[in-house]
């Protein structure tokens, strides 16, 4: 519960898509991780097998503070219920992109999209609107794409 | 938010890219309406890159539907009242 006049953590979202690419639960909790440690507070938006992911890796609740399913947290952010400060949208298909255009349009928020996959470079060409990116060809193993986030969020110094 | 795929829906593209789908409406439809992600249509958000078209074919809208695992899909539904609602300029 926030105090009156004192500013709560900065929210982050994390909004995952179909959990089929390897690399995509292993950075979403890096990141978690991270985040955390930097004083956010994260909430994870998937589909059900995303959601089942989290509570089986995760069962103590160490990285992610809370899940959400991806329709309800759609329908919050186009609503205005729900306003991050920062939304990190994983995109290895159209649709994920389609969820990135949608965040950045509907929210004021910071939303940087990190496109993997084996088609990520070819998926990143086709984005036409204004988005922040992270892309790198990622399906099983996730060091490389570890990296270029460290290097946008500043962490690429630090050993954690 | 409503369930799509509980309405009688006819699949036009399969697995589209948002691209296709928006020339498909282009190419196949004179009257065309350009909305926002998050627009709302049969109870649903539109998820989506804009510009985002929705064709007006008699009495059916044609737009883009995204899944997250399968990817987007054009879909016909009959819907007056979301054809009113669209020449009627809301929101």
């Amino acid at each position: 519960m926030e105090k009156e006049g004192i500013p709560g953590p900065k929210k982050a979202l994390l909004l995952l898509g179909c959990p089929e690419v390897p690399v995509q639960m292993g950075i979403a909790l890096y990141l978690c991780h991270r985040l955390r440690k930097d004083g956010w507070d994260v909430t994870v938006a998937g589909n059900p097998s995303v959601l089942h992911l989290i509570r089986v890796s995760d069962p103590a609740r160490h990285y992610v503070d809370r899940i959400t399913g991806l329709d309800r947290c759609m329908e919050k952010l186009i609503e205005g219920n729900a306003k991050p400060d920062l939304c990190l949208v994983f995109a290895h298909n159209d649709a994920g992109l389609s969820y990135a255009a949608t965040v950045g349009s509907v929210t004021p928020s910071r939303v940087v999209a990190i496109i993997f996959g084996r088609n990520a470079e070819e998926l990143a060409k086709t984005i036409e609107f204004p988005c922040e990116t992270i892309v790198e060809k990622a399906v099983h193993n996730p060091l490389a794409l570890r990296q270029k986030i460290d290097k946008v969020f500043g962490w690429a110094a630090s050993k954690s | 938010m409503g369930c799509i795929e509980e309405l009688k829906y006819e699949v036009l593209l399969s697995r589209a890219t948002f691209k296709e789908c928006r020339e498909y409406i282009k190419d196949h439809y004179r009257e065309q309406y350009t909305v926002k992600p998050g627009y709302k249509i049969f109870d649903s958000y539109i998820i989506g890159v804009p510009p985002i078209l929705i064709g007006v074919d008699n009495s059916h809208v044609v737009f883009p539907y995204t899944k997250p695992c399968h990817g987007t899909f054009l879909l016909r539904i009959e819907g007056p009242e979301e054809i009113a609602r669209l020449r009627a300029g809301k929101k």
